[in-house]
């Protein structure tokens, strides 16, 4: 399984938390659909050949897309690579674009799958984060999308300082009534050189507690388990038969190519990423040159990767897996340095397979870092 | 003999000695410009990038004048305040000495107090005012500092600028007819002075000498007067760009001899050589047994390491005798060392010189005094390390040593150098006025206010004007506490500190805090205490990590997220535990970066 991951690089305005690469001005944008036109094609080998499963429109704001931008790149990518018939094609899209007439469009494109940044249905916590969109748009656009797309995905974000525990459980109670399938739920995470970090320093606003993120992580789980959501990566919850495959595929060492400034490939071995600039992106394939870096992973690296991924998701990390990938030392490393999570339960055993416990994914990183 | 003149230069880091010396070389063809690596008297990289000379070292150069052949022995010096003693050695062995003086930046302190041993010696003195080319020389002020300082005539004072090479002629010239020629008697026994040594892995320690009277021979059996032992004189030489091997070294000469000899603390600086037979009734006055006055403990940063960390620290003693070690292990941080070394930068060197020439990475603890504690029966024990010193009711007293320093500084700093000095337990002794803006205060102070951060201190209140010199002066009675540090309950031994007892709140307080910055969260909430004895006079706590998850990981996060997080593990890797927690190793120097 392969897939392929778009980054539109435009944004109506920034978000104070974001740190993703785009730019509040879509001035390039004619230019840039140029440019990732012929970085499809120069690309077409890089999957080696590989079905795809998955396409996924993220940015930035790909929603500031029109039907006939979206209807080119989906052309182009058919010319050159085998899709599946059973392909997840996903947009993200802000709420204050997904209109009727907009969604109507959508339609009309081969997107089948929506994931809308809703982040919060309270206006004060919009503000807090600098949203384009009010509470009651976010409401709104969930229902209208509802009539035209079956599979919507929508984010939310919690521990924002104006965030009580009252307000997250009714955001929680919103997303089961309106039967949504799928949930990305997120901490608000303070990005280093980001305005909120900036804000946070001079006092302007207020700080995210750690206590908050606890709290709300707990309701997370508690009422997600209650409305029968699969818990199957520490911030995505799903229905049944409703996981991302275009998260997941991430998850799963599965090959990505990354298309866009500042996307990331991954074909296995090795990693690239291209340059993260908007105007030598597009000057550079004015040229036929894909700017881009590239890193080949080492064993120990490898590892690193597929226990920091694996752990995450409900599929855990595979003992035998690591055995016959990594050989011998890494599987008695990996055992020695589990026991002690083991011990203080933050990480389960079946038969070869650990997962983090509930507590145990409010550590995830330092584990991680453990067994590395 | 008569034609023979050795000399010394006496200047402050970066006035240009070491640019100077290249230009005699040059001048007097000693080599030529190919051989000119910039500044061949500071053969060390570190020497180099410092602008400092770390070890003497001696040159010889030939230069005919109104038709006589002269040789000139430059006997190069340390150029700092922990090389005293080495220092005025070199002199010692010298009957002249240039005085070199930047003229953009006049007298400093140290260039007066090596000034005053050359004096003292009875050296002829000869004044060079350098970096004359550049726009901002001051020659008038500059001139009337040396006037007032040796009271020579206005005219004898060289204008140089060792970069362009103008005026070097005169210096050489001055040096031919100013200078005595050396005074001694090569018919009497054998008396020679060490003024240095280095070491060469396949000749052993060779020792640099001046001859005072009589002569040695190759082949001579010899004997070093301080340490009592007996040698063969395997080679003698002279002090070229190279060795050269010689027959004979007479009075007056400059040169070396290889002895065979393996270990450095065989070869002291100062000591005499003479011959077995017929040895000199006394020794070259002057010999002093060096003790280090600031120690530390070296730790290998990998335990692993220790073996190698030994090794290197010996090889860096055989050319180094003033660097003492002896093992010690410490709860923190393992096996390792408590080195002992002439000063501060004598101190950074080492580290630096372990660093670059074998590799070690090591932690330092925070440096200290050696301290003289008295038990009430009566016995002294030297203490070189906090965690040494006697249970307080067996202690009766502890004495410090003492330092006697000068700073010179313009007078618009004086205030804030008074105040920094007093702060520091130090005692106004002397204040001069050099000119009418430039001032010179001398201070009793003890040297363990002098081994934490004086020294930043003293630099960023004058902006980098105030120079500063210092010499021991004695051991004197000391209100001392020690001041312990406890992690949950659990003494850090690495962290103890000895203390006046008057700033042991206020330092105690401060210590908290800033291990507070260093020590990163846990799993648990960590107490971080101050305590003298058994009183707990701080305490601060560093709350326990409640969550450590990335929200998002896709994409381009999984390689950012994996580099971080690789990161962190090395970091851990290369922590020291202390009971349950976990201590990165910057927090074992927290006391020197406190405000």
């Amino acid at each position: 399984m392969a897939g392929i991951y778009i980054h539109i690089p435009f944004c109506k305005q920034k978000c104070h938390y974001c740190n993703f690469f785009s730019q509040a001005s879509t001035k390039h944008k004619q230019a840039f659909i140029l440019a990732l036109l012929t970085e499809i094609e120069l690309q077409k080998d890089y999957l080696n050949g590989e079905e795809i499963k998955t396409i996924y429109l993220g940015g930035g704001t790909p929603s500031l897309l029109s039907d006939k931008e979206i209807k080119l790149i989906f052309k182009k990518i058919s010319n050159f690579f085998e899709i599946s018939t059973a392909v997840e094609i996903t947009l993200e899209a802000n709420p204050d674009d997904l209109n009727k007439e907009y969604l109507s469009k959508l339609k009309g494109t081969k997107v089948n799958r929506l994931s809308i940044g809703i982040q919060s249905f309270h206006d004060d916590d919009l503000q807090y984060l600098n949203r384009a969109h009010r509470g009651q748009q976010a409401l709104n656009s969930i229902q209208e999308a509802r009539l035209v797309f079956e599979n919507l995905s929508i984010d939310l974000i919690y521990g924002i300082p104006t965030l009580n525990h009252k307000k997250w459980i009714e955001n929680l109670n919103t997303v089961y009534q309106l039967n949504i399938p799928h949930v990305s739920a997120y901490a608000l995470t303070v990005e280093p050189k980001t305005a909120l970090a900036f804000f946070i320093k001079k006092g302007k606003y207020a700080t995210v507690k750690d206590q908050s993120v606890i709290d709300h992580f707990h309701i997370l789980c508690d009422v997600m388990e209650s409305y029968d959501y699969e818990h199957y990566e520490i911030s995505n919850f799903s229905k049944k038969k409703y996981h991302s495959l275009h998260n997941t595929s991430y998850w799963s060492g599965s090959k990505y190519l990354g298309l866009g400034p500042s996307a990331h490939s991954f074909n296995g071995v090795s990693r690239q990423w291209n340059i993260a600039n908007i105007s030598q992106y597009i000057e550079s394939l004015q040229h036929q040159n894909i700017p881009f870096t590239r890193e080949i992973l080492s064993k120990q690296q490898k590892y690193n990767e597929y226990v920091m991924t694996s752990l995450r998701t409900i599929r855990g990390t595979d003992a035998n897996y690591i055995l016959q990938e990594f050989g011998n030392d890494l599987y008695d490393h990996f055992l020695k340095e589990v026991a002690v999570f083991l011990n203080d339960k933050k990480i389960n055993r079946a038969v070869s397979t650990f997962t983090l416990t509930r507590e145990g994914k409010l550590f995830a990183d330092r584990i991680t870092a453990s067994l590395f | 003999m008569k034609n023979i003149r050795n000399f010394c230069i006496i200047a402050h880091i970066d006035h240009g000695k070491s640019t100077l010396a290249d230009r005699m070389l040059e001048f007097t063809d000693t080599l030529s410009g190919r051989d000119l690596q910039n500044q061949v008297l500071d053969n060390m990289e570190l020497e180099r990038e410092r602008g400092i000379t770390i070890k003497s070292h001696a040159i010889q150069m030939e230069y005919t004048h109104k038709g006589q052949k002269y040789i000139l022995n430059l006997i190069d010096t340390p150029g700092h305040v922990d090389f005293t003693y080495e220092v005025s050695r070199s002199i010692a062995a010298c009957e002249g000495a240039l005085l070199v003086v930047d003229a953009t930046q006049g007298i400093q302190a140290q260039t007066i107090s090596n000034l005053y041993l050359a004096l003292e010696h009875d050296l002829e003195v000869i004044p060079v005012l350098n970096k004359m080319d550049l726009d901002n020389a001051m020659p008038e002020d500059v001139k009337d500092q040396i006037v007032d300082l040796i009271g020579c005539n206005r005219d004898d004072i060289i204008e140089v600028s060792a970069k362009t090479g103008y005026g070097v002629d005169n210096v050489i010239e001055a040096l031919i007819n100013k200078i005595p020629a050396p005074t001694g008697d090569p018919e009497a026994p054998l008396q020679a002075l060490i003024f240095d040594s280095i070491f060469n892995s396949y000749r052993g320690i060779i020792s640099y000498l001046r001859i005072m009277n009589g002569e040695i021979r190759k082949g001579d059996h010899v004997k070093f007067v301080a340490t009592g032992k007996e040698y063969t004189a395997e080679e003698v030489g002279i002090l070229k760009l190279k060795q050269e091997a010689r027959s004979v070294l007479q009075a007056g000469d400059v040169g070396y001899i290889i002895s065979g000899v393996k270990s450095s603390k065989e070869v002291r600086v100062g000591d005499t050589i003479t011959q077995v037979d017929r040895p000199c009734a006394n020794p070259i006055e002057g010999f002093t047994n060096i003790k280090p006055m600031v120690f530390a403990g070296m730790y290998p940063v990998d335990a692993d390491d220790y073996e190698e960390l030994r090794s290197s620290i010996e090889k860096l003693q055989l050319n180094d005798a003033s660097l003492f070690y002896e093992p010690e292990s410490s709860v923190a941080l393992g096996f390792g060392f408590r080195c002992g070394f002439l000063g501060l930068l004598h101190m950074e060197i080492i580290q630096e010189r372990l660093d670059r020439e074998f590799n070690m990475d090591v932690i330092t603890t925070v440096p200290n005094v050696s301290y003289n504690a008295y038990t009430i029966k009566g016995e002294m024990i030297e203490v070189h390390n906090p965690s040494g010193l006697p249970e307080q009711k067996y202690l009766h007293h502890i004495e410090e040593p003492y330092i006697i320093a000068q700073v010179i500084s313009k007078t618009e700093y004086i205030g804030s150098i008074m105040k920094l000095c007093i702060d520091k337990r130090g005692t106004l002794k002397n204040q001069v006025y050099l000119t009418t803006d430039r001032v010179e205060v001398t201070f009793e102070l003890p040297l363990g206010e002098i081994v934490f951060d004086f020294y930043d201190k003293l630099k960023s209140i004058s902006r980098g004007y105030a120079s500063f010199d210092y010499h021991p002066s004695e051991y004197k009675p000391a209100n001392l506490s020690r001041l312990d540090i406890l992690l949950n309950g659990e003494k850090v031994d690495a962290l103890s500190t000895l203390i006046h007892r008057d700033n042991a709140y206020d330092f105690g307080r401060k210590m908290c805090v800033k291990l507070k910055e260093l020590i990163p969260r846990q799993q648990f909430d960590v107490a971080i205490q101050a305590a003298i004895g058994t009183k707990i006079i701080a305490r601060e706590t560093v709350r326990a990590l409640r969550k450590d998850v990335t929200a998002k990981c896709y994409g381009g996060d999984i390689t950012r997220k994996r580099k971080l997080l690789e990161k962190q593990k090395k970091g851990k890797k290369r922590m020291r535990q202390v009971g349950n927690v976990e201590i990165p190793q910057q927090a074992f120097l927290a006391v020197l970066k406190m405000d």
